[in-house]
C-alpha cells in the first residue's frame, strides 16, 4: 500500500493550502482584471494588460525577489503590514500564497477573459428589458454563462500555484511546516546525498494530484457544457 | 401611446425620427440601414439618443433636455429581437419566468396561462432552447416579452432569421396578440408581407427619417411612396368586409368601397372587417366589358395614372369606386392599349387569386 509519511502529508497539506488560497485570494481581482480587460475602454488598457501578463514571462526568481522587496519585513508595503496590523508575508506560508497567486495570475486572468468575451452581450440586453439592473444581470446571466471558463481559470492557477517553485523559494526560501511545499521539498531531497527514492516518491504524488485537478476541471467543464447546451 | 423624437448620430448616419403610434401594431417599414433597428434599440433604452423624447402611455421615459433616461429595466416595455436571444443556460419555462419574476405582483396583468396556450408552447416548457426550433425559440421570446405585462411589444425583424415556413407558422400568433392581450406593438420589418398582414398604422423609413405615417391602405396607395413600399410585392391593400358564404362553390363575397369582390372560400364570420391584399400581377386591364369569360371579378374603373416601372413592364394606378387598385402591365400590352389617365377601363380579378394568404382579419 502507498502510505504517505509524515513528510510528505506535511508538504503535499501546505501545497493544498497555499494553492487554495492563491486562487481563492486572487480570484476577485482576477475577475475584476478580466473584466476591465474585456469590457472597459479606458487609456493605459495595453499597459493593464501588460502588467498582468508580465510575471508569465519573467523568470520566478524576479517575482520572488521583487516581492521579497516590497513585502518583507522592512519593504514599503511589508513594514506597513506589520506596523499597522501585524502581519508578516515574507517567509510564511502566506508569503507562498501571495508567490503563487502573482505568479498564476496571469493564467487566470486569460482565461477569465476568454470566457466573457464568449458571452453574448444581446444576452445581456435581452435580461436589461426584462427587468435585470446591472449586477442581478451579471449575476444571473453573464456569470453562469462564463462558469466554464471561469472554472477553467480557476484549475489553471490552482495547477499553476502547484507547481510553484522560484518566486517561492526567492520569497519566502524552505522552512520545514510552513513553506516548505511540494515542489521545494522535492528540490531539497534531490539535493541532498541519498535522497532519490523519496524524490520519486513526491514526483508521484505531484504527478498525481496534477493530473486530478485536471481531470476534474475536465469532468466539470464538460457537464456545464451540457447544461448549456441542453 | 408612444410618442417619439430622437435623433442621435452614428457615424455618417443621422437618425432623426417623430412619430406617434397609437394601439393596435404599428410596422417600422424601409430598407436595412433605413434607422428602423436603431429606434426600437433607442426606445428600448438599449442605445442612447442625442437628444430627443421617448414618451410611453404617458410616462417620459427619455427627455435629453429634463435629463431623464430610465434605465431599460425600469421602462416596462417587451422586447422581441430579430434572434431569439433565449438564456441558453435556462429552461423554456425559467425564461419565461426571467422576465415575469422581476414583474411586481400588482403589475402583471397579462396571465401565464394564457400566454403559454396562445403560442402554443406548453410541451416546450421542460426543454432548453437548444433542442427548439427556430420558431419555438420565437414564440417563447415572445412569450418571455410579454411577462412582463409590458406598456407595448417592441418586435425587431422578429421573423427575419427564419424560413418562409417558419414564418408563415409564427405570423397567425403574431397577428392575434396584440389584440388578445390588449397591448400596443411596434413591429420593425423589411418585409411587406408581414406589415400587410400584421399593421394598422404604416411608418416609412427611410435614412432615419420617418418619411410618412398613415393607415397601411391609404399609404399603399399613394404614388408618390411608391419607391418606398415597394414594386417588388406590389399591389394594394383595401378594407373590405366578409359579405357572404357560398359553400357549394367554395367561394366567399366581400364587399369594398368599390363594389363585391368574389374571392376564394375562407373561414371567416360573415361582418368579419378585413384588409385584402391585391397583387398588382393578378389584375388585368380590358378596354371594354368582357362577356362569357372565367374571370369572377370585373371591376369599373378609371385610369388613374400609368408609370413605366422599368423597360418591360407598367404600374397602372386605377381608381374603383374611391379605392386604390394597382396592376402591372407588359409594356407590350400598354402598346395595344394605350392606356392614359381618365380612361375608363375593367380590372379582372381572378376569385382564386384572393386566398387566406391574402386577408387578414382587421374587426376590432
Amino acid at each position: 500500500m502507498f502510505a504517505l509519511t509524515p513528510l510528505e502529508i506535511e508538504a503535499l497539506s501546505l501545497s493544498l493550502l497555499v494553492s487554495g488560497w492563491a486562487v481563492a485570494g486572487s480570484l476577485p481581482l482576477g475577475l475584476a482584471c478580466a473584466w476591465l480587460l474585456a469590457r472597459g475602454r479606458f487609456p493605459g488598457k495595453t499597459l493593464l494588460d501588460g502588467v498582468i501578463h508580465l510575471p508569465l514571462v519573467l523568470p520566478p526568481v524576479v517575482v520572488g525577489y521583487g516581492l521579497l522587496v516590497l513585502l518583507g519585513r522592512r519593504g514599503p508595503v511589508g513594514a506597513w503590514l506589520y506596523d499597522w496590523f501585524g502581519i508578516t508575508i515574507a517567509f510564511t506560508w502566506k508569503g507562498a500564497a501571495v508567490a503563487s497567486a502573482v505568479v498564476a495570475f496571469p493564467l487566470m486572468v486569460r482565461a477569465i477573459r476568454l470566457s466573457l468575451e464568449g458571452v453574448d452581450r444581446g444576452l445581456e440586453q435581452a435580461a436589461r428589458t426584462l427587468g435585470c439592473g446591472p449586477v442581478r444581470t451579471f449575476l444571473t446571466v453573464t456569470l453562469p454563462l462564463m462558469a466554464p471558463g471561469l472554472l477553467a481559470g480557476v484549475i489553471l492557477a490552482f495547477a499553476r500555484s502547484l507547481s510553484e517553485f522560484g518566486a517561492t523559494i526567492t520569497f519566502v526560501s524552505n522552512i520545514p511546516g510552513e513553506t516548505r511545499t511540494l515542489p521545494i521539498a522535492l528540490y531539497a531531497l534531490t539535493q541532498a546525498p541519498g535522497g532519490d527514492d523519496a524524490a520519486f516518491r513526491l514526483c508521484v504524488i505531484s504527478v498525481v494530484v496534477a493530473f486530478a485537478a485536471l481531470l476534474a476541471s475536465e469532468v466539470l467543464a464538460r457537464r456545464m457544457q451540457a447544461r448549456l447546451k441542453g | 401611446m408612444l410618442e417619439l423624437s430622437l435623433k442621435r448620430r452614428q457615424g455618417q448616419f443621422l437618425v432623426d425620427t417623430q412619430l406617434m403610434a397609437g394601439p393596435g401594431v404599428t410596422a417600422l417599414f424601409g430598407p436595412s440601414g433605413s434607422g428602423k433597428s436603431s429606434v426600437i434599440a433607442m426606445v428600448a433604452g438599449l442605445s442612447r439618443p442625442d437628444s430627443g423624447r421617448i414618451v410611453v402611455d404617458g410616462r417620459v421615459l427619455f427627455d435629453s433636455e429634463a435629463g431623464i433616461d430610465v434605465a431599460p429595466e425600469g421602462r416596462r416595455l417587451g422586447v422581441v429581437f430579430q434572434e431569439a436571444r433565449l438564456f441558453p443556460h435556462l429552461s423554456v419555462a425559467a425564461n419565461l419566468d426571467f422576465g415575469r419574476n422581476r414583474t411586481p405582483a400588482a403589475q402583471r396583468t397579462i396571465d401565464r396561462d394564457a400566454v403559454i396556450e396562445v403560442l402554443g408552447i406548453g410541451h416546450l416548457l421542460d426543454r432548453r432552447p437548444a433542442n427548439l426550433s427556430g420558431g419555438e425559440k420565437q414564440r417563447v421570446a415572445i412569450g418571455r416579452a410579454l411577462l412582463t405585462s409590458p406598456r407595448i411589444l417592441l418586435m425587431d425583424e422578429p421573423l427575419a432569421a427564419l424560413d418562409t415556413n417558419r414564418k408563415a407558422e409564427l405570423l397567425p400568433f403574431i397577428a392575434t396578440l396584440s389584440r388578445r392581450f390588449n397591448i400596443p406593438v411596434l413591429y420593425v420589418s423589411h418585409a411587406m408581407d408581414e406589415v400587410l398582414r400584421l399593421a394598422d398604422t404604416l411608418v416609412l423609413m427611410q435614412q432615419g427619417r420617418a418619411v410618412a405615417v398613415g393607415p397601411v391602405e391609404d399609404l399603399l396607395a399613394r404614388p408618390d411612396l411608391r419607391a418606398l413600399t415597394g414594386r417588388a410585392d406590389a399591389g394594394a391593400a383595401i378594407r373590405a368586409v366578409v359579405a357572404g358564404h357560398e359553400p357549394d362553390y367554395g367561394i366567399t363575397r366581400l364587399s369594398f368601397g368599390g363594389g363585391a369582390l368574389v374571392a376564394a372560400g375562407m373561414d371567416l364570420a360573415v361582418g368579419t372587417e378585413v384588409r385584402v391584399r391585391i397583387h398588382a400581377r393578378d389584375i388585368s386591364i380590358a378596354l371594354t366589358a368582357p362577356q362569357r369569360i372565367s374571370v369572377r371579378n370585373v371591376l369599373p374603373v378609371v385610369v388613374r395614372s400609368v408609370e413605366a416601372a422599368d423597360n418591360h413592364s407598367c404600374d397602372v394606378m386605377l381608381d374603383c369606386g374611391g379605392v386604390v387598385l394597382w396592376a402591372q402591365i407588359t409594356a407590350f400590352a400598354q402598346l395595344q392599349l394605350k392606356l392614359v389617365p381618365g380612361m375608363r377601363a375593367f380590372a379582372l380579378l381572378k376569385a382564386v387569386t384572393v386566398t387566406r394568404e391574402d386577408i387578414s382579419d382587421h374587426s376590432n
